[in-house]
């Protein structure tokens, strides 16, 4: 509203609304919409996290140490005893246990272990480049000292680690999966649109029948036939193509729905009439005017897929051990024992409740944005 | 409407023949001959097989014949209630499953009823009186509902019953009607502890069902019929209740054919966590250990099972919606 108060003639509010592309009208709608702009960012820094996942991690997730199993979350402090910023955590100390002469490793507030930012750590790659650098590492540690902010599992492997690399591995499951069911998707609805008639009939039927079927057991069964020496990345693609299989039905119900809706409307009459081709009728007319529809169905069926990979993991027919994702990280927590153990096991539920959540709401604000004359 | 459910009932055929052959694929995808797997595991027991008992036993399975062939002597037996011998077990599939199918089962339709009878009445709540405090509430709920993976509210469910009220919530019957055959009070056990898991599985599908009624039934109230009715001096229950109501449920009824396949399957993995007797541990633990015939015997029944749910389901919509049955002439 301050365009108003500018020196220079500027548009109207009504003229630039009707110069404005799709894309700027669903943006434009999206803003005003809190929680969505609010789960956009959550969403962002997710994936940020996925893609510094080494950086952030502390201790390398696959190492394992018999001293430090099931050591409870530690804070890191800040200040020294005498007020001094210098961050430290506690050092581990082996006590024996007087019933069981077993040694036990808990933490010692007499030994401090600095930590350093941007310092160097366990070796990982970052996009091909072989780097050490961690956002924080302990300077000088002893055997069996970490920075244990989640706490540690059974084997002793630090869970904020676990967590990070985890993230990654379940975000980009949920990436990938959602590319094989968009293809899928767009594909048969496009084409099931398209042609009508028999090739309609068939796809419709086809979809009818995929949504009919329970899908973790078909999931199960399908990923548990996946050969044993297979190893992590071809399991993770063939536990992505399982998933996406089965998923794709939604999207291709959007893309039918829209592309009908649309077949109708006077522009796509009117560029018919002046002689447009169908492949220009199609990409250059009716396209963007789905896209965001397209868009918001993706973020929606986004959660859903991690949450396919999550339960799959989580029954040990999903991605196998060596590979972290957070459904591996909450089999851990799948007994009561454990849990009651050790509750921090059950960490890896906030991040998998957080993204799907921010998903659904970025979802719910673009579907709503992506009718902008709604 | 005849041919509608002609077109059902052979629609759910197809896909339970294809659910058939998925079964049958994951019976012989790993690697290996069963009878090979299922005498060296015979042996491992200490139980010694002739050659002639494990020829007789590969010609009953018709190994070494076309696929097809062992396709067709396979759901032959199935048809007649023989799903083959469970290789973990050792005793017949069909024994193994036992009551677990129809635990299984029940535990569904208790979520499906749970799902109708809370997802209906809070819907139209929401919607007349929205934005009120309940309405809040009740959308918070819903999106905790649709964030929070069953498996993953289970598993906090068990964990703080146990943390804060020492409790073990698990299980759907108590320790000593576990392995007790069925008396009435074996069955006023199950229905102490069948809500929660019913409630646990329904949660999500409720929070869905509960988004969509308060949206069709807030479109509906801003029509402009619903302010005659409402000027012709009609009592407020009367004005939602007679058509606005029956008009929201429409989209409300077509999702729900596909609410009962996404309950069974979720019945699997919540099953697990609360450690009910349902297929849902058993088929995890026939597919980790390659016990094919079980693992395949199940996922099929599951499916039928599903499949025969959903028609019900079908049937009951058109009786209970007029538009429905008009809509498929």
């Amino acid at each position: 509203m301050f365009g108003m108060f500018k020196s220079r003639p500027q548009l109207s509010q009504a003229e630039r609304f009707a110069q404005a592309t799709q894309l700027q009208l669903t943006w434009w709608r999206f803003r005003k919409h809190r929680v969505a702009m609010v789960s956009g960012v959550i969403v962002a820094l997710f994936y940020l996290v996925a893609l510094s996942a080494d950086f952030l991690a502390t201790t390398d997730p696959h190492a394992t140490d018999s001293r430090t199993s099931y050591i409870a979350p530690q804070p890191v402090h800040f200040f020294e005893d005498d007020g001094s910023f210098r961050p430290y955590v506690n050092g581990l100390k082996g006590v024996r246990d007087p019933k069981t002469f077993k040694i036990v490793y808990t933490p010692d507030p007499q030994r401090h272990v600095q930590v350093d930012f941007l310092a160097p750590g366990y070796p990982y790659t970052f996009l091909g480049i072989s780097m050490t650098t961690h956002l924080f590492a302990l300077r000088n540690p002893e055997r069996g000292d970490g920075i244990f902010i989640l706490g540690t599992d059974q084997l002793g492997r630090d869970i904020w680690s676990r967590l990070m690399v985890a993230t990654r591995v379940s975000l980009t499951i949920g990436l990938v999966g959602v590319s094989i069911s968009l293809f899928l998707g767009v594909l048969l609805g496009g084409v099931s649109a398209f042609y009508g008639g028999m090739v309609d009939t068939v796809i419709q039927r086809v979809i009818e029948v995929i949504r009919s079927m329970p899908t973790i057991p078909l999931w199960l069964g399908l990923a548990a036939a996946l050969p044993n020496d297979w190893s992590v990345t071809q399991v993770y693609f063939s536990i992505t193509v399982i998933i996406s299989l089965l998923a794709w039905t939604d999207l291709a119900r959007v893309v039918r729905g829209k592309f009908l809706a649309l077949r109708e409307e006077e522009f796509v009459m009117a560029a018919e009439l002046a002689g447009a081709s169908s492949g220009r009728i199609i990409f250059r007319h009716m396209l963007p005017s789905f896209l965001s529809h397209i868009i918001a169905a993706v973020s929606l069926a986004l959660p859903a897929m991690i949450i396919s990979e999550t339960s799959l993991s989580f029954l040990g027919l999903g991605l196998r051990p060596p590979a972290i994702s957070w459904g591996i990280l909450l089999q851990d927590a799948q007994s009561i024992q454990s849990l009651a153990l050790a509750p921090w096991l059950l960490s890896a539920a906030v991040p998998v409740i957080l993204v799907i959540l921010a998903f659904n709401f970025l979802g719910d604000g673009l579907r709503d944005a992506a009718d902008p004359y709604g | 409407m005849i041919t509608f459910i002609v077109r059902r009932l052979l629609l759910g055929l197809f896909t339970v023949w294809l659910i058939s052959m998925l079964a049958f694929a994951i019976i012989q995808l790993p690697p290996g001959d069963f009878v090979d797997s299922y005498i060296a595991n015979l042996a491992a027991g200490g139980a010694a097989v002739s050659a002639d008992e494990a020829n007789a036993m590969r010609k009953l399975y018709g190994m070494g014949q076309p696929i097809y062939v062992q396709y067709g002597k396979w759901i032959v037996r199935v048809v007649v209630g023989d799903f083959g011998e469970s290789m973990e077990w050792r005793r017949p599939v069909s024994e193994v499953i036992g009551d677990r199918i129809w635990l299984t089962l029940l535990l569904s339709f208790a979520a499906l009823l749970v799902t109708w009878g809370l997802a209906l009445p809070i819907g139209i709540f929401s919607a007349v009186r929205q934005y009120s405090v309940a309405d809040y509430i009740f959308t918070l709920v819903g999106f905790i509902g649709i964030a929070v993976p069953n498996f993953l509210l289970a598993l906090i469910i068990l964990y703080a019953a146990f943390r804060y009220l020492g409790l073990s919530v698990g299980g759907l019957f108590s320790a000593e009607y576990a392995l007790a055959p069925w008396t009435w009070d074996k069955v006023k056990d199950l229905s102490w502890h069948l809500p929660l898991p019913a409630m646990i599985l329904a949660l999500s599908g409720t929070a869905q069902l509960i988004r969509i009624m308060r949206a069709n039934l807030l479109d509906e109230l801003r029509k402009p019929y619903v302010v005659t009715a409402r000027a012709k001096g009609l009592s407020e229950l009367r004005t939602v209740l007679k058509y606005p109501v029956r008009a929201a449920l429409n989209p409300f009824a077509s999702n729900i054919a596909y609410l009962f396949p996404y309950l069974v399957s979720g019945s699997i993995i919540i099953s697990i966590v609360l450690g009910l007797p349902t297929v849902g541990p058993l088929l995890v633990r026939a597919l980790i250990a390659q016990d094919v015939y079980l693992g395949g015997a199940i996922v099929l029944l599951l499916g039928v099972l599903t499949v025969i749910g959903t028609f019900i389901s079908d049937l009951v919509l058109m009786w209970v919606d007029p538009r429905l049955r008009h809509q498929m002439d």
